[in-house]
């Protein structure tokens, strides 16, 4: 297994793979049981580095590693910003004294986790928990567990992710890791919202949603901002929301099958209309709970067989 | 004899065939085959090309205001080991040199130091402000003789202010040496934009942001018909931009920066932002595009735009760290090893791209502290002696500067300067400071 999950690329299809497959297993560990907790991960401990605020992600981190036993420090760092605040080698020298064994990073600044591991500042494993606009590997891990336990296999599945590509980073990561499971992706957005040189992505790009939406599988909703109209990516919130929103009648023009996804935290109204967040076929909430689970899988994954002295993991969780 | 007569012996003159050369009272008093050493000091020389002293257009030397980045006298310590004789200063320090007062502590700095002669550049704009012209005239008049305006760091992206400044300086035959950086552009932008920065998150440097600005500087500075110099040209459309001005015989003048001639934006997917620089490293076809501008003469000349910052400035964050790089050290390595091991520039084009025509486009190449002469008979005892035969593995902890951001740390680099004489009395020696 990887050492460290910066990038949705430092994923196989085999190391992917066996992140989804045990996500299922903890899936069926954890449900309909009345001790949520694995023993697995007894004695290590997971730092949670937020130097962004992201109640959702860190609280998804923090369930996953308590419910493998782990010990959960919360070192949050909001407010020592990157112009300011105390530095990031500071911050992970401490984190060594305190003998972090896994660090999850979520960062403003593209690039911090990747510092973070290759620094040589620390030893611990270092989990990408979202940094600036490049990548956030765990969402697309659980979008991908999400889309597989309603589509099955993804091979060669048809995946449309709309909206705000340039200045997110669930795209970036979704867009690698479903083209490593071997679906196919269809970006869609305004081509202002869309990075330089995206047409050599592992991808399709249409400007356009109508056509591409009969023949989706899934489609994913990414937030806009409606801030990014006053830096004239687009005229106004009322024309992207007629040009790329998803509302009722483009949700007619889905398959049957076709599933919902929205990473949150979302702009109803703006990407995506009320009744459809809410429709029977929008995986939304499923996608939040999903979460925890590849969270633990990943956190098991490259901590539990992080060196022989873990005597523990053997009555772990798989 | 003068205890400052020292015989250079048998020292391949701009790389040609060896010859002597008497120094004596801060002059070429003898030049030619086996000359008699009198009473004079021997060096000896033989495989060592003889280079005029190099003169850097674009130094950051930090002193006022950034002590603990660099000062006039560490700055020009590392100028002198990397061959220069003359540095220009420039205008981006804490308190900005925008005036007479600031621009003759840093001359009069750099003259007590005794490394290399300082040549304060101007600022163009009130503190960088862009808003208004500093006191261009008293700088010049002052005893730091500006030649050279630049607000670099920043832009003089006001097209009327542009106007301006190139205009007033032809009264005393001054240059404004442009930082071409649309800022509309570029604002918060991170590295070269192109399929690397969409993929790195990287808020992205499009090299249209440089163009744009030389091109309309061209044509202003053709309108008014002024001297104008760009600084760190760095992509393919400016080499073509300023390639099409000389065919017009227009007076513009660029400049490249070691960097730009050797490393790539590749290097920014470490996230190590030693790589991180203003304009950014661009693409190996840029690259390949500067070298091929410098070697036919569209680009003028090398200078290296030596950005020292402290190491907490740079060992974090890629957003939060400075932009530049250390250059005076390692520039003639890195000229050597992209520009005449290549086989596209001789040590006589080296000479004309880093000493003659930075002095005359400073216009420092005339007068008493005269730069970038030729080694002939009669001319100031300026010159460099560089052994292009040994490589060594750049160590930035190991240099003159007190910064450590060198992108080039564990390179294995072609030369070594050997010595560096400022009229005639030696700053380096045995590759050592003395
Ligand atoms: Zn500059």
């Amino acid at each position: 297994m990887i050492r460290h999950l910066l990038s949705a690329a430092d994923l196989s299809r085999s190391d992917a793979t066996l992140l989804l497959d045990t996500t299922e297993e903890m899936l069926r560990l954890t449900e309909g049981r009345s001790v949520k907790k694995l023993p697995t991960l007894r004695g290590r401990t997971v730092v949670n580095l937020f130097f962004e605020d992201s109640t959702r992600t860190r609280t998804s981190f923090e369930l996953a590693a308590k419910r493998l036993s782990a010990d959960v420090i919360n070192f949050s760092a909001k407010g020592s910003s990157v112009s300011k605040g105390e530095s990031l080698k500071d911050t992970a020298l401490t984190l060594a004294a305190m003998g972090a064994d896994g660090v999850v990073v979520r960062h403003s600044a593209s690039g911090a986790p990747y510092r973070l591991a290759s620094s040589g500042w620390i030893d611990a494993r270092v989990l990408n928990a979202g940094d600036g606009t490049h990548e956030h590997p765990t969402q697309a891990l659980l979008d991908a567990f999400t889309m597989r336990r309603h589509l099955g296999d993804l091979d060669g599945r048809k995946i449309v992710i709309v909206g705000d590509v340039l200045h997110g980073r669930v795209a970036r990561s979704n867009v690698i890791l479903l083209n490593t499971l071997g679906a196919r992706v269809t970006l869609v957005a305004p081509p202002t919202l869309l990075p330089l040189g995206v047409e050599n992505w592992p991808c399709d790009v249409s400007y356009h949603l109508d056509p591409v939406l009969p023949d989706a599988d899934a489609v994913m909703m990414l937030r806009v901002q409606r801030e990014r109209m006053n830096a004239a990516f687009f005229p106004s919130a009322r024309e992207y929301s007629r040009r790329y929103g998803l509302d009722a009648r483009r949700f007619g023009l889905l398959s049957d099958e076709a599933i919902v996804l929205h990473p949150g935290p979302m702009n109803r109204g703006m990407e995506i209309t009320a009744d459809v967040a809410d429709s029977e076929r929008s995986v939304i909430v499923e996608q939040v709970s999903n979460g925890v689970c590849v969270r633990m899988a990943a956190l098991y994954l490259m901590l539990a067989g992080a060196d022989e002295t873990a005597d523990d993991v053997h009555e772990g969780a798989a | 004899m003068s205890p400052q007569t020292v015989l250079v012996k048998g020292a391949r003159v701009l790389g040609g065939e060896p010859a002597d050369l008497l120094l004596r009272d801060g002059v070429i008093a003898e030049l030619g085959q086996s000359i008699d050493a009198g009473d004079a000091r021997v060096v000896q020389a033989d495989g060592l090309v003889a280079l005029p002293g190099l003169v850097d257009l674009h130094t950051h030397l930090r002193e006022p205001g950034r002590e603990d980045a660099e000062t006039v006298d560490t700055g020009t310590r590392a100028a002198a080991l990397g061959g220069f004789t003359a540095v220009h200063a420039m205008a981006n320090t804490d308190p900005v040199a925008d005036t007479a007062g600031v621009v003759e502590q840093v001359w009069r700095l750099g003259r007590e130091a005794g490394h290399a002669d300082v040549r304060p550049v101007g600022a163009v704009t009130v503190g960088l402000a862009g808003e208004r012209l500093a006191e261009l005239g008293a700088m010049a008049d002052s005893a730091a003789n500006v030649r050279v305006f630049s607000d670099d760091g920043r832009c003089v992206d006001d097209a009327i202010l542009m106007r301006r400044a190139l205009e007033y300086v032809k009264a005393f035959d001054g240059v404004v040496a442009q930082h071409a950086q649309e800022p509309r552009l570029t604002e918060g932008a991170q590295m070269n934009e192109g399929e690397l920065s969409g993929r790195l998150g990287l808020r992205g440097w499009p090299s249209v942001a440089e163009e744009a600005i030389i091109a309309r500087d061209v044509l202003l500075a053709a309108h008014v018909g002024s001297r104008l110099h760009i600084c760190h040209l760095s992509t393919r459309g400016s080499a073509e931009i300023v390639r099409l001005a000389k065919a017009r015989g227009l007076p513009v003048t660029a400049e490249v920066t070691p960097h730009h001639l050797l490393l790539t934006e590749e290097l920014v997917a470490t996230y190590d932002a030693r790589y991180k620089v203003n304009p950014p490293l661009r693409t190996a076809d840029d690259v390949a595009a500067v070298r091929e501008g410098l070697a036919d003469g569209t680009i003028d000349i090398v200078a290296t735009d030596h950005a020292p910052h402290p190491v907490e400035d740079k060992e974090c964050e890629w957003d939060a760290a400075a932009f530049g790089m250390l250059g005076l050290e390692t520039a003639l390595s890195v000229v050597q090893h992209t520009m005449v091991d290549t086989g596209l520039l001789s040590w006589s084009d080296v000479a004309d791209r880093m000493s003659f025509a930075p002095a005359r486009i400073g216009r420092c190449d005339a007068g008493t502290a005269a730069q970038g002469r030729p080694l002939a008979v009669g001319e100031p005892a300026n010159i460099t002696l560089v052994d292009p035969s040994v490589s060594r593995t750049v160590d930035p902890w190991q240099s003159a500067s007190l910064s450590r951001n060198s992108p080039y740390e564990g390179m294995k680099l072609p030369g070594q300067v050997v010595a560096t004489f400022l009229r005639g009395r030696p700053t380096v020696e045995d590759g050592a400071l003395t």
